[in-house]
């Protein structure tokens, strides 16, 4: 479980160990089993994560494995985090301790709740992410350095260094390394521009608008 | 890049501000919250020392958790009874409406904005669900958030976003007697992939999209996130416009022709462009069910489980994956496999066209030894007017329960569940590892008819065989013969 505090503020690198989840589409439903949903705070969220995989894994799971405890950074492969759009799946990965997520692809409801909680998903091409895991796996307990800008993930072992370049898009990149990936209140400042935008929308204005 | 779409013409009129990290900050026209995803964004608010911008363009429900035998309050399961009073308390304190149980308008969050008539052409739907996709039968743009989303909409009735693509699926001909909605989208899915949309909307359209009735545009753009597209749409015409006249929340006298002017303005013109197309022929598509762990695992009922050879190279590890979960041989026919639990309900086929498609099958048969059947409607509206036309004597009388309104087993917040290794047919959305409340049980995605035609049958049927002949054939005479 996370000893680290929760990300705030501008985020420009993570570094940590990493831990590897393979596979294709897994989907939200797994990260976090629809009955820990049942909960109105996101505090416990942690011991939830992965349950159905863990328990059929009998402590066989990544997330068991003594040498990823204390890990940092997620890696995956395609299309990681698809399905349903509850944020309690980012939220539990947090809690488990993870600051960033690295795949091949990623849903985009999952990509957008890890956003607006400080956890960039980052992406390289599918040959660049079987070579990042072969690496993980043949250096147990290796450090990976991930930078936002460039977009990049070095993975240090003894005095070897390996690297690979990684892509986020430019909007969120420009939101997390300046500290505005939580921009509730920018929303709410705007409100000339609400307000403008309302009385200009039909259905709020009996239609006369139309 | 696409222009002149429903989609370009929706986006721009809901443009607040540009965001400076590149975003743009979107106009939220309707927000609809329920238990699960709504309390802590509640809590966030409070925390930041906000308040509700607009309480009158947020509504509330009640769905996932609540059980389908009693709805007697205190809940028996206190989780759940916890999560009910949340919303309801922070409903009271900032002032929003909530339908809750037993009001008559209570039901899935889906089912229930439609039928009253809160979701209409050219707005912009956010919910915590991923299934708001559904909304964009009308028109309107909908789309799914996460909690920290909710809170921004509440605070500010607005989101930071990123505009999408849009990707034209075109559906000509006609669908085939017994083949629905449901089938249709399975195989869209089936076809482009389940993350074949990710940075698309999808528009719906041509023919056979234009022929459907508005039930069956929602079934379909409920599933367009089940192909990645967060949200797709089907422009509004006058099935959109018959649809909504006369709901509690529709507009009324000169409003209601002047919406109705402003409505058709939306859709996409010829002039429209895309980013992408992709055509299909309704006529050649089957009842479909899904056989493995993603809904893109998606075969015609009268086809085999796909071999590896058969399989995409990059699709191979999770086609092995779901040889291994489902317990299902590749090149082993799907007609005939047996079933334990048939649900019919959810936000993708719990309306009353669903049921009366469903007990069409069920009505005159019954539910075969040792299956568990039950229907879920989708609303405590669409449960009144089955009942109103005796939709529930029928599916009563074949040996199927009849249950209260609620998300039911389509995700398991509740106690419907599958149990170890049972198979289910089901109406829902979602065939994912565990997703029915069991970590080892199995799913087979469906329409409402193809799960009742399992249900009478025991074993996945192809409805058509149920449906298609005339109940009074016309008697063949000298005169009818050519």
């Amino acid at each position: 479980m996370s000893a680290t505090p929760f990300p705030a503020g501008p985020i420009q690198r993570c570094e940590g160990r990493a831990v590897v989840v393979p596979g294709d589409d897994i989907d939200t439903d797994r990260i976090i089993p629809a009955r820990y949903l049942k909960c109105v705070t996101f505090d416990g969220l942690a011991e939830g994560v992965f349950a159905d995989d863990r328990s059929e894994r009998a402590g066989d799971h990544p997330f068991d494995r003594a040498e990823n405890q204390g890990a940092a950074i997620l890696v995956v492969n395609r299309n990681f985090g698809c399905g349903s759009s509850r944020e309690h799946a980012p939220q539990a990965l947090m809690r488990w301790g993870l600051r960033a997520v690295i795949g091949e692809s990623f849903a985009e409801i999952f990509f957008g709740n890890c956003l607006a909680l400080g956890i960039p998903c980052l992406s390289a091409d599918h040959d660049a992410v079987l070579a990042l895991q072969a690496a993980i796996a043949a250096h147990p307990g290796a450090v990976l350095q991930l930078d936002l800008e460039p977009p990049l993930v070095r993975l240090v072992a003894g005095s070897e260094v390996l690297e690979w370049p990684l892509s986020l898009p430019a909007g969120p990149r420009r939101m997390l390394v300046s500290g505005e990936w939580n921009g509730t209140a920018q929303l709410v400042a705007h409100d000339g521009e609400l307000r403008a935008t309302a009385s200009r929308l039909p259905y709020l204005t009996g239609f006369a608008a139309a | 890049m696409s222009a002149g779409t429903l989609y370009d013409k929706v986006w721009e009129l809901h443009r607040v501000a540009d965001l400076p990290g590149g975003a743009t900050q979107l106009f939220i026209g309707l927000h609809l919250i329920h238990e699960v995803t709504s309390p802590q964004a509640f809590a966030a608010l409070n925390d930041l020392g906000l308040t509700v911008r607009h309480p009158e363009r947020t509504v509330a429900t009640v769905d996932h958790i609540v059980p389908t035998t009693s709805q007697a309050r205190p809940f028996a399961d206190p989780l759940a009874e916890a999560m009910l009073a949340t919303l309801e308390g922070n409903c009271a304190r900032h002032g929003i409406t909530l339908h809750g149980l037993g009001s008559g308008r209570q039901g899935i969050v889906h089912v229930i904005a439609p039928e009253l008539g809160l979701t209409q052409p050219g707005m912009t739907v956010a919910c915590g669900d991923s299934h708001t996709s559904t909304h964009g039968a009308f028109g309107a743009i909908a789309f799914g958030i996460g909690t920290s989303q909710v809170r921004d909409v509440l605070a500010s009735q607005s989101l930071a976003m990123g505009k999408l693509k849009v990707r034209r699926i075109r559906v000509d001909g006609a669908l085939q007697s017994g083949v629905y909605a449901k089938d249709l989208v399975l195989h869209v899915i089936r076809t482009l992939g389940v993350k074949g949309g990710v940075g698309y909307a999808y528009e719906f359209a041509g023919p056979a999209i234009e022929a459907l009735s508005m039930e069956e545009r929602m079934t379909l753009c409920n599933m367009a996130i089940e192909g990645g597209a967060r949200c797709g749409y089907v422009n509004p015409d006058a099935v959109t416009f018959a649809y909504l006249k006369g709901r509690p929340h529709a507009p009324t006298g000169d409003a209601w022709e002047r919406a109705v002017a402003w409505w058709s303005s939306l859709a996409s013109g010829p002039e429209a462009s895309f980013d992408d197309e992709v055509v299909f022929d309704a006529a050649t598509i089957a009842p479909t069910i899904t056989w493995g762990i993603t809904p893109g695992q998606a075969i015609g009922v009268d086809e085999t489980v796909p071999t590896l050879e058969q399989t995409e190279s990059d699709e191979r590890p999770i086609a092995e994956e779901a040889y291994r979960y489902m317990d299902l041989r590749p090149g082993a026919p799907i007609e005939g496999l047996p079933v334990d639990v048939c649900f019919i309900g959810s936000c993708t086929n719990g309306r009353l066209s669903d049921l009366r498609a469903a007990a069409d099958v069920a009505r005159g048969r019954r539910v075969a030894a040792g299956i568990k059947a039950f229907v879920v409607p989708g609303s405590e509206q669409v449960a009144a007017e089955a009942e109103a036309e005796g939709l529930d004597a029928v599916f009563r009388a074949a040996g199927f329960e009849w249950r209260e309104p609620g998300c039911s087993m389509c995700l398991a917040m509740n106690p419907d569940r599958l149990e170890g290794r049972q198979i289910s047919a089901s109406s829902s959305n979602r065939n994912f590892k565990g997703r029915q409340g069991s970590a080892t049980g199995r799913t087979l995605l469906m329409s409402p008819a193809m799960v009742a035609a399992a249900a009478v049958s025991g074993h996945v049927a192809d409805v058509r065989r149920l449906v298609a002949a005339p109940t009074t054939p016309e008697p063949e005479t000298a005169s009818t013969r050519a």
